[in-house]
C-alpha cells in the first residue's frame, strides 16, 4: 500500500518536476524578455508542486529519502514522469502546445486529487489549482495567437500540435495506477480525467483554427521508468552539481 | 517582435490604495501586456490590481515646461495646509 501511494506520489512529483526542468531551458531564450519571465514564473509553480510531492513522497517512503535525494540521485529508470514532458523542446510553439496540454491534465487532476482521501494530497493539489490555471491561461493565449496569426504562424503551431498530441495518452493509461488506490479515493482514476481534459483541449484548438491532430498514440512506459533517449541528457543537467558537489551548500 | 509597443504598468499594493506607476514592458496588445505585468510586477505579491496602458497614449509634460508649469507654485505658501494644529492623537487626518 505505502509502495503504491510512494510511486502514485513520485509519478506526480515527477512529471511536476521534469516540467519545470524544460521550462527553465527557455530563460534567455524566449521570444520575449517578458516571456523568459513568464516561462521562468510557471517553471517555478511547478518546481513546487514538485518539491511539495517528493518531499510527501520521502515520507510516505520512510527510509529518510529527503526531496533532494528523491530529485538529484534517483537515475533515469527510477523516474516516474510521462514522456510528454520530458523530451526536448527547443521550438516555442511545441513548447506551448504541450503547455497546453500538461497543464489542462494538471487542472483537471488537481481539481480531482483535492478532494482527495489523501489530506496532504488534496492540500497540495488545492494549492496548485490556481497556478495551473493560470498556465493553461497562458498556453491558451500563445495557441490562439498563434494558431490564428500568420499564415506560417499557423503552420508552425499545427506541426507543434501534431508532435505533441501522441504523448497525451499516457497521461489517461489506468494501469499505470494501484488500483486500491483508486478505489480508496487516494489516487484519481487517470481515465476518467481524459473526456475533460480533451475537451479544454480541444475547444483551444478550435478556437486557434487549428485542426485536431489524427495521430496514433505514442508508446508509452514513463511511469515504469522507460524514458526516452532525451531524458538521460536532462538529469545530466539538472543532476550534475549535486552530484559532483554532494552537500554543497550557498 | 521588436516592432511590440512599450506599455505603462500601474500596480495597486492594496484595497483602498492607488495604483502606482510600477514600470514598463513590451507587447503585441492589451490583453498579453496586461498577462506580462503579472508576471513581470506581480512576482513578490506586489498587487491586487493591474493597470497597462500604451505609452504612446500618454501625454506628459516635458522638462521645457518645468518652470511655467511648476514654478508659480514656489511663492503661494497659503497653498499648504500649515496653518492648522493638529489635535493630538489623529492619525489619519
Amino acid at each position: 500500500m505505502s509502495g503504491a501511494l510512494f510511486d502514485y506520489v513520485l509519478g506526480l512529483a515527477d512529471d511536476a518536476l521534469i516540467s519545470a526542468q524544460r521550462m527553465g531551458w527557455w530563460i534567455s531564450r524566449a521570444p520575449q524578455l517578458e516571456e523568459d519571465v513568464a516561462m521562468a514564473n510557471i517553471g517555478l509553480d511547478q518546481l513546487g508542486q514538485a518539491r511539495n510531492l517528493l518531499a510527501y513522497a520521502g515520507e510516505v517512503e520512510g527510509d529518510g529519502r529527503t526531496e533532494d535525494c528523491l530529485a538529484y540521485l534517483r537515475d533515469e529508470r527510477d523516474f516516474r514522469n510521462v514522456k510528454l514532458v520530458e523530451r526536448d523542446q527547443r521550438d516555442f510553439g511545441v513548447a506551448m502546445a504541450r503547455l497546453l496540454i500538461f497543464s489542462a491534465w494538471q487542472a483537471e487532476l488537481y481539481a480531482a486529487l483535492a478532494r482527495s482521501a489523501d489530506p496532504t494530497l488534496a492540500a497540495v493539489a488545492g494549492k496548485a489549482v490556481k497556478e495551473v490555471a493560470y498556465h493553461l491561461d497562458h498556453a491558451r493565449h500563445w495557441v490562439v495567437r498563434l494558431g490564428d496569426g500568420t499564415e506560417e504562424s499557423h503552420a508552425r503551431m499545427q506541426a507543434a500540435l501534431e508532435a505533441e498530441w501522441p504523448w497525451m495518452e499516457e497521461l489517461f493509461d489506468s494501469s499505470t495506477v494501484d488500483a486500491t488506490l483508486i478505489a480508496e479515493g487516494v489516487a484519481v482514476d487517470p481515465a476518467t480525467l481524459r473526456d475533460a481534459v480533451l475537451t479544454r483541449v480541444e475547444a483551444v484548438v478550435g478556437e486557434a483554427t487549428l485542426e485536431v491532430p489524427q495521430v496514433a498514440p505514442a508508446v508509452g512506459g514513463g511511469r515504469r521508468g522507460l524514458h526516452t533517449e532525451e531524458m538521460g541528457y536532462l538529469l545530466a543537467e539538472m543532476q550534475h552539481l549535486t552530484r559532483s558537489h554532494p552537500e554543497a551548500a550557498w | 517582435m521588436n516592432d511590440w509597443p512599450l506599455w505603462e504598468v500601474f500596480v495597486r499594493s492594496r484595497r483602498g490604495l492607488s495604483h502606482v506607476h510600477a514600470g514598463s514592458l513590451h507587447a503585441p496588445d492589451a490583453e498579453m501586456a496586461l498577462r506580462n505585468a503579472r508576471d513581470l510586477y506581480t512576482r513578490r505579491q506586489e498587487g491586487v490590481s493591474i493597470w497597462v496602458v500604451r505609452s504612446a497614449d500618454i501625454e506628459a509634460s516635458t522638462p521645457d515646461e518645468r518652470d511655467s508649469f511648476f514654478d508659480p507654485a514656489a511663492d503661494k505658501i497659503y497653498r499648504h495646509p500649515t496653518f492648522y494644529d493638529v489635535p493630538e492623537g489623529v492619525e489619519h487626518l
